[in-house]
């Protein structure tokens, strides 16, 4: 079985967000830029698939500007055999992102595609169910368990309250939660190894994808800061307060 | 035009959440449908006719829809959602199970998360875990909006008197099945609807110690909740987890207990309307959105408060 996983460029988990002083997005130069962290989790899941012996292939594809190379790299280097880079300099939306990958997925036939439940720059948690959508595939989203067996994919999801499970038919879609697993760290031959793996570009006019916005962002503001209180000194002091002065208990 | 609301439920109760939708649609403004999608659920149907605002429930019962696949949903609400203007559920995990798969149906963006309607096509939704806020005004003739509940207060789940009609539209995808669930079963009241929450953070220790705060969630009827970390360190399983990967909360009183404050927790309970910190480190973050901090070590505080709850509730 051949496995495609959708990698993002998003900015690095660790850095403090800042919004631009003209409310446009938030800034973003000079920002340390890395693999979105749920799309970590989908190559790990994948690379871990093929040394069990059940997948034989996997392929990381990103789409975006040519810069998204350098986390097609990263995924080369923590196991992924070669990659696709769908390159536009356009704003995307996720309608149009889960466009692309149908088109890719067309071409490429993998049995099962892997990609984070949701990006931590837009948190708009869309893509993965709408390529499902568009290609017709069942879905196990937010999956914290993945078992393949035959053409069966079974999926443990969470959801609000507990666990549910799912049996899928192959192919099928597969969005990852935080407890999928816990992706590894590349080694630096891997990273030099991975230096030398293939890595295709292509344009959405060469997968015949139209890059079309449907919304646009009027404004980007910090939140409101919630004002900090007081300290109090002990406990006597905090039940008085809580009665008395918020009246909360 | 009207609106098109997707209940959740459990087939045999219409899930709270649903009425903060609700008010989400009475803030665009139009006649709001219901939509109870499955497996004899006709009390929830039912409950939903009595919804404030509601005109009226559409109900589609049938095998296929029982625990709301969303290969089998999609079809159903893009179906119905095209004799309408919007098309909303809560951002919760069945929200965003079928939701974007309804839009992608529909060859529209869909606009998640929201927290205020500014006007009949912009909305607030926050971004960057909630690090950001982005007005987004969206141009498609439906528009497909999943909305955090937090951030409306529900409408009254009496008063109304809608009629109930029922749809007989079975979408069986026959792709995908249910194998089985573990629902946590819960002696409090759920997380994201409770009056109270209390959680507890890496600093309870270990899963054993949490326990030092079933006195103060007793008394107080709250129901129980962590951070991340407190869920890593394996102390406790995930659906107790607040937070911008976890549960958004927005309770009259939350108490974190041995809870440093990372701005992913943060960003799941700072719209509580009183917050409570205990913690021995007077640094911690969580002390800078705190109504109240006590700095002082939980495994003194918490019995002396349970204490105290005791002589003053």
């Amino acid at each position: 079985m051949k496995v495609l996983v959708a990698v993002k460029r998003v900015i690095d988990y660790n850095v403090k967000v800042r919004v631009k002083s003209d409310q446009s997005d938030v800034d973003l130069n000079n920002v340390k830029m890395a693999v979105n962290p749920f799309c970590e989790i989908a190559i790990e899941e994948a690379v871990r698939l093929k040394e069990a012996g059940t997948a034989e292939e996997v392929v990381a594809v990103s789409i975006g500007p040519k810069v998204c190379q350098e986390q097609l790299r990263t995924s080369l280097a923590l196991g992924a055999d070669r990659a696709i880079l769908v390159e536009t300099d356009e704003e995307l939306q996720p309608l149009t992102v889960a466009k692309l990958l149908k088109a890719v997925y067309e071409k490429e036939q993998p049995g099962l595609v892997i990609l984070g439940k949701q990006s931590i720059d837009n948190d708009n948690n869309q893509t993965g169910q709408m390529f499902a959508a568009l290609t017709g595939l069942p879905q196990g989203t937010f999956a914290s368990k993945v078992e393949i067996d035959g053409e069966s994919v079974k999926v443990t999801r969470e959801v609000d309250g507990g666990l549910q499970t799912v049996a899928l038919k192959a192919p099928a879609v597969v969005t990852t939660d935080l407890r999928l697993n816990e992706p590894r760290y590349a080694s630096l031959p891997n990273i030099m190894k991975a230096k030398k793996k293939q890595l295709d570009t292509m344009s959405p006019s060469d997968l015949g994808v139209e890059v079309k916005q449907t919304f646009k962002t009027l404004k980007v503001e910090p939140p409101a800061e919630r004002q900090g209180g007081i300290k109090v000194e002990s406990v006597e002091e905090l039940v008085d307060k809580l009665k008395n002065e918020a009246k909360v208990i | 035009m009207s609106i098109l609301v997707v209940a959740e439920h459990d087939n045999s109760k219409l899930n709270q959440v649903t009425l903060h939708v609700i008010a989400a649609a009475k803030a665009l403004g139009g006649d709001i449908d219901l939509l109870v999608a499955g497996k004899d659920c006709k009390a929830v149907a039912d409950a939903g006719a009595a919804v404030e605002g509601v005109t009226k429930v559409l109900c589609a019962d049938a095998d296929c829809y029982a625990h709301q696949l969303a290969e089998n949903m999609a079809p159903l609400v893009a179906e119905l959602g095209k004799e309408h203007k919007y098309v909303l559920a809560p951002h919760s995990t069945a929200g965003k199970n079928f939701m974007p798969r309804v839009a992608a149906l529909l060859d529209v963006a869909m606009i998640s998360d929201i927290i205020a309607v500014e006007s009949e096509d912009t909305f607030k939704r926050p971004i960057y875990a909630g690090n950001a806020i982005a007005t987004v005004q969206s141009s498609d003739a439906i528009k497909v909006v999943t909305v955090r509940h937090t951030a409306f207060d529900a409408v009254s789940a009496e008063g109304g008197s809608a009629s109930v009609e029922s749809v007989d539209a079975t979408h069986d995808a026959g792709i995908s099945e249910f194998v089985g669930e573990e629902i946590v079963k819960l002696d409090r009241p759920e997380l994201s609807a409770a009056r109270v929450v209390v959680s507890g953070g890496r600093g309870m220790g270990s899963g054993e110690n949490f326990k030092i705060l079933d006195g103060i969630a007793d008394k107080l009827g709250a129901a129980m909740g962590a951070s991340r970390a407190a869920v890593d360190a394996g102390f406790v399983p995930n659906d107790m987890q607040v937070g911008q990967t976890g549960k958004i909360v927005a309770p009259e009183l939350y108490i974190a207990v041995g809870i440093s404050g990372a701005i992913q927790h943060l960003a799941g309970m700072k719209d509580s309307k009183v917050i409570v910190a205990i913690n021995k480190d007077e640094d911690a973050p969580i002390f800078q959105v705190a109504d109240y901090g006590l700095v002082a070590d939980l495994f003194n505080a918490v019995p002396e408060l349970e204490k105290k709850f005791d002589e003053v509730l």
